[in-house]
Order: structure tokens, then C-alpha cells, then sequence
């Protein structure tokens, strides 16, 4: 069958399953959305840009099942002091979020804004996506405009005094959760988003982020440790002129996750920073998918993306630097690198540069080893027994990732719940 | 306390003899001293004896107060007491120096089934033995032997020596790279942990550390077999005439 066909049979029957919400601002942006997904079809696997990744699992009308994962620790970022907001199987609780009211941001849910005639998320809700659907589609992408029927919308106004974390529960073996969240953050404003958990078996979520001029946003995400979720998850974030953007995020566990990060650096002096760390054991597919088009003078980027790999689990980087003629001074830089703690894991990259103007510093380089057996030897002789040297140097190699992280008490906490991932062997 | 007997080593990659029968007794408390031309196999036995992979031992024994060394993974013959200091110290980027010596320190306790050290047992003893080496706060923090100058590396081995504690040191040409001031600084280290119940057997090509550190017995390799055992005045012997009048007497 041609891939075109292949396309439209899939989409069809994904579609079917599924309602348009009807009603308010949000149904022009969704019934675009649709068409345009309609228009690109579902991704298969013959596509170039999921050469690495099979989507089957993640366009099947049904979610594959996924057992909820037992465990007695508590969740990533239940110590902190923040505004919580959590989500069952994609359903937002009520009972156990907090009241969504914080000084110098303002907290609304999309299925309360949706249907009203007008809201400033218009201007922002799958625009960013569709913004994104050049030159690479993603479908998937626009499947979540069109049919999420929650998320949060927030518009950060100053400098909120707590994180808003957005605690993702997985609770059913067969759910399947879409969500798509909006964050406007003001010339100046600054906030910390954390996100948490698996939410459910599969998971399809788009954050939207805008950020004006001097504004600040802080995304740190861990995204649950059940051993079967799947997961695809869009970041979609517009820089403006000296804005700051860092995301970070610690996978632990999940069959099969594809984090795509979309940034655009519009406005002069712009920095932009994306580092995740995954660790992953047996039946793991992890695709890290970036895409960072500078577009503005003096911008700065960085990926830093580190995978721990072994008993045949397989790490995916996909990274791109794109510098539009005009952005001039661009500093970018990328690194990709596996460890590859077995024979039978392995790690696909596809780094990429595209450069149109002359006066830039671009860097990128991507590495795959094993442990180094002289650094192994020196810790053993020293008396640290062969796991525990391990491990050791499986922390140092990812330390390089977490030290992308700016709070150093967040940072703590990812790196204990490495180490436990580790400790569990 | 280490005794080599009929010691024979082949490089498994290469199926090449490196060590052609060693006998080598190191009592308790005394100081040895093994001097020797390049590509004798010293490294060789230092890397044997503390467990580096990509040796064969077709023959011979190795046993340190009784335990058979040979048969023992490396961190257990580090518990049992045996300390190597290396000739090319590693570098282990991302693993800070302190956490480290730390992990080192309590791994070995935990292996002899003793207590952990608390944190602030740790931190003073080991500014005061740093202190001693001059090693200062920046070399504590940064990464284990990263940026480390070749006399950095060196005093930071003898360092790691002085936390553990071990009864049975070899000292793998500690003092090559090392200027004067570096060499006294590392040998006061060593002479500071001499004592009754611990050995040391030092691998060096210079009589001028036998200076400092005063060796009971001193040994020359050649060829993977010790060649001529004496008393302190064959390392000077060796100083003066080098390594050819010995040769040709043996052979
Ligand atoms: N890993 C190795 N690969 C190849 N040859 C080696 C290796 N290790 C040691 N050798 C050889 O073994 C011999 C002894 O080396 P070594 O023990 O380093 O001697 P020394 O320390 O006395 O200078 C030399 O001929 C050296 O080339
Ligand atoms: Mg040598």
C-alpha cells in the first residue's frame, strides 16, 4: 500500500474514535487543526522523521494496556512547596488539586475557556503548532489541538513566589489521555513549571509556551516510571528579546516516549537551554526530538542530552539547529551522548546544522561508550565493589545534564531518583 | 605479610610472558624497594597483584597475610588491605575528589563489616591528611584527577593512601614527574603511615626516594623475574653503575 493511502486508512480510523469539542474561540483553532491533520495524515514508519521510532502504538485507535507501577517512594517534587494541580488518566481532580488562585499568574483550565466567545489564549492555542508544522510535520501535534478537552492555561504577569507542578496520575490500564496547555509568560515575568508522573497508558500532550521580552520560564518534567506508558509529548515555545527558556527532563522507565521540543528564537538576545537524562532497562525506547530555529541576533541555544542504556534498550536523538539568514552572532551548541551499559542496547542520532548567516558559533557532537574500564579498575582497587563503581560512573556521566539545571534543590532530587533507578539493578 | 611465589604472567590479548617467575617476600612493617630497567614487568606485578583485568597467571601464587590475592576481585583485596598507588593515576571526570575518597573509605568499612564514617569524621580527617600533602580545598572539590598536574596526581594517590589506611602499599613509581619539593612532600607522607603492622614495597628508578624513604631490602627485576635481592647499598650500587654489571652477572 503507498504511504499516502497507509496515511489516510490510519487517520480514519483514529478519528473515529474520537469527538471534536464543539463551541467558544477554541472550535475555529480546532477544526484548522483537524484539517491540517487531515491534510498530513498520521505519522508512519517510512517517514524520514520516525525512522528511529515506530508510532504504531502511538496512533492505534486503542491505547495499548499499561499496568499502574507500585511504588512506596513518594512522587518527584511532592516536598517542595508548590501549586499543584493534578490530573487523573488525563482528568483533571478537583479534590486534590490546589485552588488554582496565585499571586502574579493567573490559572484557568481549557475546558473552562474553551466555549467562551473570546480569550487571549486564542492568539497562542495551536498556533505555536501550527507555526511548527514547518518544515517537519507533526501530526500528532495537531491531532492534540483539535481534540484535547483539558489543560491548563496560565499567564504569568509578574514573579509567583512557587512553582506551579502539574502532577500527572496514572490510574487505568487502558487510558488514554490527551492535553494541551498554554503558558503566556509577560515581558519580565518569570515562573518554574514542573511537571510529574505518567499520567496514563498512553499519553498525547502539547505545551504551548510564549514568552515576551525579558520573560523567564524554568520547565523541569520527570515523566513517571511506569515500566508501559507510552507517551508523545510537543513543546512549543516562542522566545522573545532576552528571554530565557530552560527545560529539563528525567525519564525513567516508560516503553516508549517521544519528547519533541519546537523553539523559536524571535527576539534579539534570547537564550534558549533544552537537557534531558534518560535511563532506560529492556523493552525502553526513548526519542528526544529537537528543533531549534534561531531567528533573532546575539541568540544563544543549548541541547545537552545524556542516555543510560542497557539490557537492550534503545536511545533516540534527533537535534536541529536551524540559523535564519539575519540571525547573526547565533551561539549554539549541542551534545547527544549514550552510555551503553550492555551490548544489546544501542543509540540512534541524526544531529543536524542548517546555517544561512556568516557570523555564527555552532557546535554539535554525539558520542556512544561503554563504562570506562580504566576509571572502573582505579575505583575498585580503591575498595568501592563493581555495582557501586558503576553506578558512580553512571551518575558522573549524566551529571553533566542535571548541572543544566539551575536550582540546585530540584536538581538534588533528580539526582537521588537516579540513583535509586540505579540501585534497583 | 605478602608473599609472591613462582609468580607467571601472560598478557591475554597478546599471549605474551611478561612475569617468568617472581619470588618476592614482604614481611610485616619492613619497606622493599624493587628497582629495575624499562619493560621489566613492575607495573606488571603492581596491576597482578591488585587485580587489573587482561592478565593470565599460568603459574605461581600471591597471597597477602594467608588470603590467596589471585582468587580475591579487586575492591575485596582493597578490604583485605592492599593498596596500590598507580603509575598513571586515572582521571574520572564528573566524580568529585571528596566523594570519592568518601565512597572509598566507606565502601572498605563496610567490607571489614566496621561503621560507615560520619560525614564530619570524614571531613576532618581528611583536611588534615590533605593538609599535610598540601593539598588544598580546590583539588578536594574538583573532579578525580581531572586537570590534576603530574605531581597533583601523585600526592592525590598518596592522599587516597593515607585515608585508607591499608597494610600492604605498593608504590608504582610515585615519584617519576615529581620535582624535589614534590618528592619530599610524598615520601614524608609515606614515612608518616610507617608502622609496625604495615609493609610497603616501592617500584622506583631512583635511588633519590630510596633517600627518603629508607627501603630494608631492595630488589632488581628484569626480563619478569627478580634478578638480585640486597640491602639498602645495591640501590645505590645501581645509582652509580646502572643496571649492566648486574645483568651480565646473572646471566
Ligand atoms: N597492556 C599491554 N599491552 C602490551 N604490552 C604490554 C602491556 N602491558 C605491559 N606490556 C609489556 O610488558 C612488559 C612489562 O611492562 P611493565 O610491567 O609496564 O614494565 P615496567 O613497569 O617494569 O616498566 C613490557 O614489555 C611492556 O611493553
Ligand atoms: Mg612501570
Amino acid at each position: 500500500m503507498a504511504l499516502a493511502n497507509q496515511k489516510q486508512t490510519a487517520t480514519e480510523a483514529r478519528l473515529a474514535g474520537l469527538t471534536l469539542p464543539k463551541g467558544g474561540w477554541s472550535e475555529p483553532a480546532r477544526q484548522a487543526a483537524l484539517a491540517r491533520l487531515q491534510a498530513m495524515g498520521l505519522p508512519q514508519r517510512r517517514d524520514e522523521y520516525w525512522k528511529y521510532t515506530r508510532p504504531d502504538t502511538l496512533i492505534d485507535t486503542q491505547a495499548p494496556a499499561a499496568a499502574v507501577f507500585v511504588t512506596e517512594e513518594s512522587k518527584m517534587f511532592d516536598v517542595f512547596d508548590r501549586l499543584n494541580i493534578v490530573f487523573v488518566d488525563g482528568v483533571y481532580d478537583a479534590d486534590a488539586s490546589d485552588d488554582l488562585s496565585l499571586e502574579a499568574v493567573h490559572i484557568e483550565r481549557l475546558a473552562n475557556i474553551a466555549e467562551m466567545d473570546i480569550h487571549w489564549a486564542k492568539d497562542i492555542y495551536g498556533a505555536l503548532e501550527n507555526n511548527a508544522q514547518k518544515p517537519v510535520e507533526r501530526p500528532l501535534a495537531a491531532l492534540n489541538t483539535a481534540f484535547a478537552e483539558d489543560g491548563v492555561i496560565i499567564h504569568v504577569t509578574g514573579k509567583p513566589s512557587k512553582p506551579i507542578c502539574l502532577s500527572y496520575i496514572h490510574n487505568s490500564v487502558t487510558s488514554d489521555a490527551i492535553l494541551h496547555h498554554v503558558v503566556r509568560v509577560d515581558a519580565g515575568a518569570e515562573l518554574t513549571l514542573l511537571e510529574t508522573g505518567p499520567a496514563a497508558a498512553r499519553f498525547n500532550k502539547v505545551i504551548e509556551i510564549d514568552i515576551a521580552d525579558g520573560g523567564t520560564l524554568h520547565h523541569i518534567r520527570a515523566q513517571g516510571r511506569d515500566h508501559e506508558r507510552r507517551a508523545v509529548t510537543h513543546i512549543f515555545a516562542r522566545l522573545g528579546e532576552k528571554s530565557v527558556f530552560k527545560a529539563f527532563t528525567v525519564t525513567v522507565n516508560g516503553v516508549l516516549t517521544r519528547n519533541e521540543c519546537v523553539i523559536e528564537l524571535i527576539g534579539d538576545e534570547a537564550i534558549a537551554h533544552v537537557a534531558g537524562v534518560c535511563v532506560g532497562d529492556g523493552d525502553f525506547h526513548h526519542d528526544d526530538t529537537v528543533f531549534i530555529t534561531h531567528d533573532a541576533q546575539n541568540c544563544e541555544s543549548r541541547q545537552v542530552f545524556k542516555k543510560v542504556l542497557r539490557n537492550g534498550a534503545t536511545g533516540v536523538f534527533q537535534g536541529k539547529i536551524l540559523v535564519k539568514a539575519g540571525a547573526q552572532k547565533t551561539d549554539g551548541y549541542q551534545i547527544s551522548q549514550a552510555l551503553l551499559l550492555d551490548e544489546d542496547s544501542q543509540f540512534l542520532a541524526k544531529p543536524e546544522l542548517e546555517i544561512y548567516a556568516d557570523d555564527v558559533i555552532c557546535s554539535h557532537g554525539s558520542t556512544t561508550g561503554a563504562i570506562d574500564e580504566d576509571a572502573l579498575y582505579y575505583l575498585r582497587s580503591r575498595g568501592v565493589p563493581k555495582g557501586a563503581a558503576t553506578d558512580l560512573l553512571t551518575l558522573a556521566f549524566l551529571a553533566e545534564a542535571v548541572e543544566e539545571i539551575d536550582d540546585s534543590v530540584i536538581a538534588a532530587a533528580i539526582v537521588s531518583r537516579l540513583e535509586s533507578w540505579l540501585a534497583r539493578r | 605479610m605478602l608473599n609472591i611465589n613462582n609468580l607467571h604472567v601472560d598478557l591475554q590479548e597478546e599471549d605474551k610472558q611478561i612475569l617468568k617467575g617472581v619470588d618476592l617476600t614482604v614481611e610485616a612493617g619492613t619497606v622493599h624497594a624493587i628497582m629495575g630497567p624499562n619493560g621489566s614487568g613492575k607495573s606488571t606485578l603492581s596491576y597482578v597483584l591488585s587485580g587489573k583485568d587482561g592478565y593470565e597467571v599460568t603459574d605461581g601464587t600471591a597471597t597477602l597475610d594467608g588470603l590467596d590475592l589471585l582468587d580475591m576481585e579487586p575492591e575485596d583485596r582493597a578490604a583485605a588491605g592492599l593498596f596500590l598507588a598507580f603509575q598513571y593515576p586515572v582521571e574520572i571526570p564528573g566524580v568529585g575528589n571528596m566523594t570519592f575518597l568518601r565512597t572509598a573509605v566507606n565502601a572498605q568499612r563496610k567490607a571489614r563489616g566496621e561503621d560507615e564514617m560520619s560525614a564530619a569524621d570524614f571531613l576532618k580527617l581528611v583536611r588534615a591528611r590533605a593538609k599535610d600533602l598540601k593539598i588544598d580545598a580546590d583539588m578536594l572539590k574538583r573532579p578525580v584527577n581531572v586537570g590534576f598536574s603530574g605531581g597533583e596526581k601523585k600526592r592525590n594517590e598518596i592522599l587516597q593512601m593515607a585515608m585508607l589506611e591499608p597494610k600492604m602499599c605498593i608504590l608504582d613509581e610515585t615519584d617519576s614527574g615529581l620535582d624535589v619539593d614534590a618528592m619530599k612532600l610524598v615520601a614524608q607522607g609515606v614515612n608518616a603511615l610507617r608502622a609496625e603492622g604495615r609493609s610497603f614495597l616501592v617500584i622506583t628508578h631512583y635511588q633519590r626516594l630510596l633517600d627518603h624513604i629508607k627501603p630494608d631490602v631492595v630488589h632488581i627485576m628484569a626480563d619478569g623475574k627478580i634478578i638480585k635481592t640486597g640491602g639498602p647499598d645495591l640501590a645505590l650500587d645501581v645509582e652509580n653503575n646502572g643496571y649492566a654489571d648486574i645483568l651480565a652477572e646473572v646471566a
